[in-house]
């Protein structure tokens, strides 16, 4: 068989790779220097990419990478101070179950948007690009129990942003 | 065993990280336990508004056009020209390269009108299926009735994706025949345009032929893949993106 092109790997990433820069940057025009920047990185690099390797979390890691140098992405801190096996007991939470089925779509997007960047990407990456842990800590490039304690913080803050709006009624207060 | 355990691999379990062993006893854990149940169907909820919120942005087509455009250009480049003062240490190995490309070549065009055929012919039954006054047989936007449907009408089995939360509906599905072969074709709808997909058994290479990016045959776009010794074509005239969504939908669910 023969080896893939960049075009046969990177055309198919093209849509999930905006949508992830649009949430990054906030911002069309950012989202679109952003990706057209990562292709030509991730063209001019691709002899070095390893064959073999996972080619999404090569793309999104010179995706971030470039964000996190450019003018926007400077603004935002990416440092946490997390613990690495951060212990994720707590109690029960049954009747937050039915409170959260009722957040709209408008609703969970807003929150979002308001997540630190470091909690709104690990985010996407896990439930929209349907990363594994190990693919999560490749692109983010932490180590597989940070992705653990990460994902675990973002989905708390998340559901904080989340529940009062709910309590305070469709609208949120 | 006690929830405490369990309690800190709610997330990964339902993040499908946990190890098999402990999943299947997690799994056995939960109809015994209100608690931890609960606790699962909460965060399931949460993986999926957050999947469904965060599909929230498509490039504009010119963006698209831009960059996929220029790749495929440069990849044109890249392959017929090259920088003046290489020609020298290159004109040796060039001429060997082509030489080899000259009888590939002739090979994969041989291989290209074959794919030429099956394409344009999953476009002619794409394009009647959609004329005719009854497109599809089986109606249901349920993929738990249309599958069962095709049971004894086709000589194997597949499995269809979840959509909720995505664009895509399911309109329906019919028997369909490739090169003699009985295969299933199925129907979705995405902001009114019509997709079919087509499954019949991989005969290696008799009904297709090995590409699997996304093509563009008589203006439909087109995906085709192999999995589990079934050949997958996704034909619509959505845009190739849209198309490649419903493709790996498919794919991730077999």
């Amino acid at each position: 068989m023969p080896a893939a092109t960049f075009e046969d790997l990177a055309v198919p990433l093209f849509d999930q790779l905006y949508n992830f820069a649009r949430w990054l940057t906030q911002d069309t025009t950012e989202a679109e220097d952003l990706v057209q920047e990562t292709y030509a990185k991730a063209l001019r690099g691709f002899s070095s990419f390893q064959a073999g390797t996972n080619f999404r979390a090569w793309m999104y890691r010179i995706l971030r990478n470039s964000f996190l140098s450019s003018r926007t992405g400077l603004k935002t801190t990416v440092a946490l101070d997390e613990e690495e096996h951060a212990t994720a007991v707590e109690e029960h939470r049954t009747p937050e179950a039915l409170l959260i089925a009722q957040a709209s779509r408008e609703m969970v997007q807003q929150a979002l948007t308001e997540l630190p960047v470091p909690f709104r990407e690990i985010l996407l990456l896990c439930e929209v690009e349907e990363m594994s842990y190990q693919e999560i800590a490749e692109t983010l490039g932490i180590a597989q129990g940070t992705v653990m304690s990460r994902l675990f913080r973002a989905r708390k803050a998340l559901r904080e942003l989340l529940l009062p709006r709910l309590n305070g009624g469709p609208h949120g207060v | 065993m006690a929830c405490e355990v369990w309690r800190e691999k709610l997330d990964a379990y339902a993040d499908g990280e946990l190890p098999a062993a402990e999943a299947a006893a997690l799994s056995a854990h939960l109809p015994t336990c209100a608690g931890c149940a609960a606790d699962i169907l909460e965060r399931v909820q949460m993986k999926r508004s957050v999947a469904a919120a965060g599909k929230r942005y498509e490039p504009s087509a010119q963006f698209r056009a831009r960059i996929v455009g220029n790749l495929a250009a440069q990849s044109r480049a890249t392959k017929s020209v090259r920088p003046s003062w290489q020609w020298r240490i290159l004109a040796v190995p060039a001429l060997a390269v082509f030489l080899v490309s000259l009888a590939v070549n002739s090979y994969v065009s041989r291989d290209n009108a074959r794919r030429q055929r099956v394409y344009s012919e999953l476009a002619d039954l794409h394009v009647s299926a959609l004329a005719s006054a009854t497109p599809v047989d089986v109606i249901s936007t349920d993929r738990h009735t249309v599958k069962p449907w095709f049971q004894g009408k086709i000589p194997f089995t597949f499995n269809l994706p979840e959509l909720q939360g995505t664009d895509f509906t399911l309109v329906g599905g019919r028997v369909t025949y490739l090169a003699q072969t009985p295969g299933a074709h199925l129907i979705y709808q995405l902001r009114k345009h019509e997709i079919s997909v087509f499954i019949f058994p991989d005969r290696g290479g008799e009904t297709a032929s090995p590409a699997s990016g996304p093509t563009n045959a008589v203006s439909f776009n087109m995906e085709n893949w192999t999995q589990n010794g079934l050949r997958y074509f996704v034909v619509g005239d959505v845009g190739a993106g849209d198309l490649h969504k419903l493709a790996s939908l498919l794919r991730s669910t077999q």
